[in-house]
């Protein structure tokens, strides 16, 4: 079963949100990590562009294909986390600590509250 | 969707399904890239039961698929088998294979899954204007029979375990790991017989069996036992692409197609323009003499960069570059950690060393063409 922190918020195209006051912090989920298999390659944002909820943002390679992140929230991009540029199974190995993708001032913090928790998100990826 | 007789063994094992060819197979089982280094490190099971076999035999068998396939077949003894290719009128390709000559007058074609329909209808065309076709016979036996593959460097380390005692047909050996590359012989299972070549699709050392369908779950738990302690795992689809892409072999459909000739994808030394009348001779004598238009080419990225994927666009590098061509096949190398390709060209630009840009969603990322292929196996 994959691990859902129960401290974070979650989108339903299984990405995960970490706020600390006005910025968040995004990743990936363990479910999302497991079900694209070996990342080999991560594409992030530059700082400093905006996004709205829902903006294709990041893309990111197994060896048999190519996905799409979508931003859980809108804002503007402050900082991309290099280490998985730069060791993309950082992704796989450890996707709700060093594989985080990108921090984002949120414009709209009201948003958050529109995300999945921990026990909607459980039962998303237990296909109930 | 089609299964294959193992397809409840893969399900035991947690296999992710994907369709290919109209197949429903293993994509992988627990990771690609693991699946494609204990292939080149230690050992790999594929369930290949998805390709198709054909029988062909008779008196006239062996003039019979001389005119129809590229390659000499009159190098052919009992128990030998040869990559060759079966090409239209124009010297497009319709299929490649594996053909073994298990006996005197019997043959045995190894087809791809995709191209069973077209390759059946093929041949059964090229025997009905064929002078013997009544010394000819044509069985489509890919239904009854299934197969697995068996690659990696220690596979000779265990396959007397798997197919134990002499052969009785073919070449005749006192074990299994006699069989030299290309050779195919017969061997006991339970009552039945198997055909094993070694032969294989990964670069690596390694041997295919072919054994009919109820037959071949019973082997494949078998082979997993047998293997297990020299590291061998069951291995996708997945890692089955990214180890032939690693050494360049053709897979239908991307590198070639009834369009493309053997010439153009490099295959020229599997076509015997000195063996007499073929079908797609003219044409492929014409190419080998005076050259093509377009020649098959590997290339490696050489930034860090997303890797290239059958579509991608390639350009010349440079301002004002020109459109050279597309991807055909792409992926991140296992073995090697860089993005990896092939594309036909324009043969100036086939040219080991020649700069290239792939278009990778908007953006250029450089490359360079290389020697094929990418990886060889050590000794």
């Amino acid at each position: 079963m994959a691990n859902v922190p129960q401290d974070l918020k979650y989108a339903k195209s299984h990405e995960w949100v970490r706020v600390n006051g006005d910025v968040a912090t995004i990743g990936i989920t363990d479910h999302a990590q497991h079900e694209l298999t070996d990342v080999v390659f991560v594409e992030l944002p530059e700082v400093g562009r905006q996004l709205s909820a829902g903006d294709a943002c990041a893309v990111v390679e197994s060896v048999k294909t190519a996905s799409d992140i979508y931003s859980p929230v809108s804002g503007e991009i402050i900082e991309a986390n290099q280490a998985v540029v730069d060791d993309p199974a950082l992704v796989n190995r450890e996707p709700y600590e060093a594989g985080w993708f990108y921090r984002i001032k949120l414009s709209n913090p009201a948003e958050v509250g529109a995300l999945l928790g921990p026990e909607q998100y459980k039962l998303q990826i237990s296909g109930a | 969707m089609k299964q294959t007789p193992l397809y409840p063994a893969h399900q035991r094992l947690g296999a992710r399904l994907i369709e290919f060819g109209g197949w429903e197979m293993p994509v992988q089982y627990t990771s690609i890239t693991d699946e494609h280094l204990a292939v080149r490190q230690a050992a790999g099971l594929f369930d290949i039961s998805h390709m198709g076999e054909v029988l062909v035999t008779g008196p006239a068998a062996q003039p019979f698929l001389n005119h129809t396939l590229t390659n000499d077949l009159g190098k052919l003894a009992a128990g030998q088998g040869q990559y060759t290719l079966m090409c239209n009128d124009r010297g497009g390709v319709v299929d490649d294979l594996y053909v073994y000559r298990l006996a005197d007058q019997e043959y045995l074609l190894i087809i791809n899954a995709s191209r069973i329909e077209a390759d059946v209808t093929w041949l059964e065309r090229q025997r009905r204007a064929f002078g013997r076709r009544s010394e000819v016979e044509l069985e489509n036996a890919s239904e009854r029979l299934g197969a697995l593959a068996i690659q990696g460097p220690r596979v000779a380390d265990f396959i007397n375990a798997c197919f134990a005692g002499a052969s009785t047909a073919g070449t005749l050996v006192s074990r299994a790991s006699d069989l030299k590359k290309n050779e195919v012989a017969s061997f006991h299972w339970a009552k039945d017989t198997v055909w094993l070549s070694r032969t294989g699709y990964t670069g690596e050392d390694g041997f295919e069996a072919v054994a009919p369908a109820p037959l071949l779950e019973a082997i494949w738990t078998h082979v997993l036992d047998a293997g297990k302690a020299f590291g061998l795992k069951p291995a996708g689809l997945g890692a089955r692409d990214t180890l032939r892409t690693e050494v360049c072999y053709p897979l239908y459909g991307h590198e070639l197609d009834e369009h493309t000739t053997p010439i153009e994808a490099g295959l020229g030394f599997f076509v015997a323009l000195d063996k007499g009348e073929f079908v797609g001779r003219p044409v492929l004598a014409e190419q080998k003499a005076k050259g093509t238009n377009k020649k098959l080419a590997a290339f490696k990225m050489t930034d860090r960069s997303a890797p290239p994927r059958p579509g991608y666009v390639i350009w010349s590098a440079g301002q004002g570059g020109a459109r050279l061509g597309a991807v055909v096949s792409g992926t991140m190398s296992p073995s090697l950690g860089v993005g990896i390709g092939m594309a036909f060209l324009p043969p100036d630009s086939a040219k080991a060393g020649t700069l290239l840009e792939i278009e990778i969603r908007g953006k250029r990322a450089p490359a360079v063409v290389v020697p094929k292929p990418f990886y060889r196996k050590a000794g």
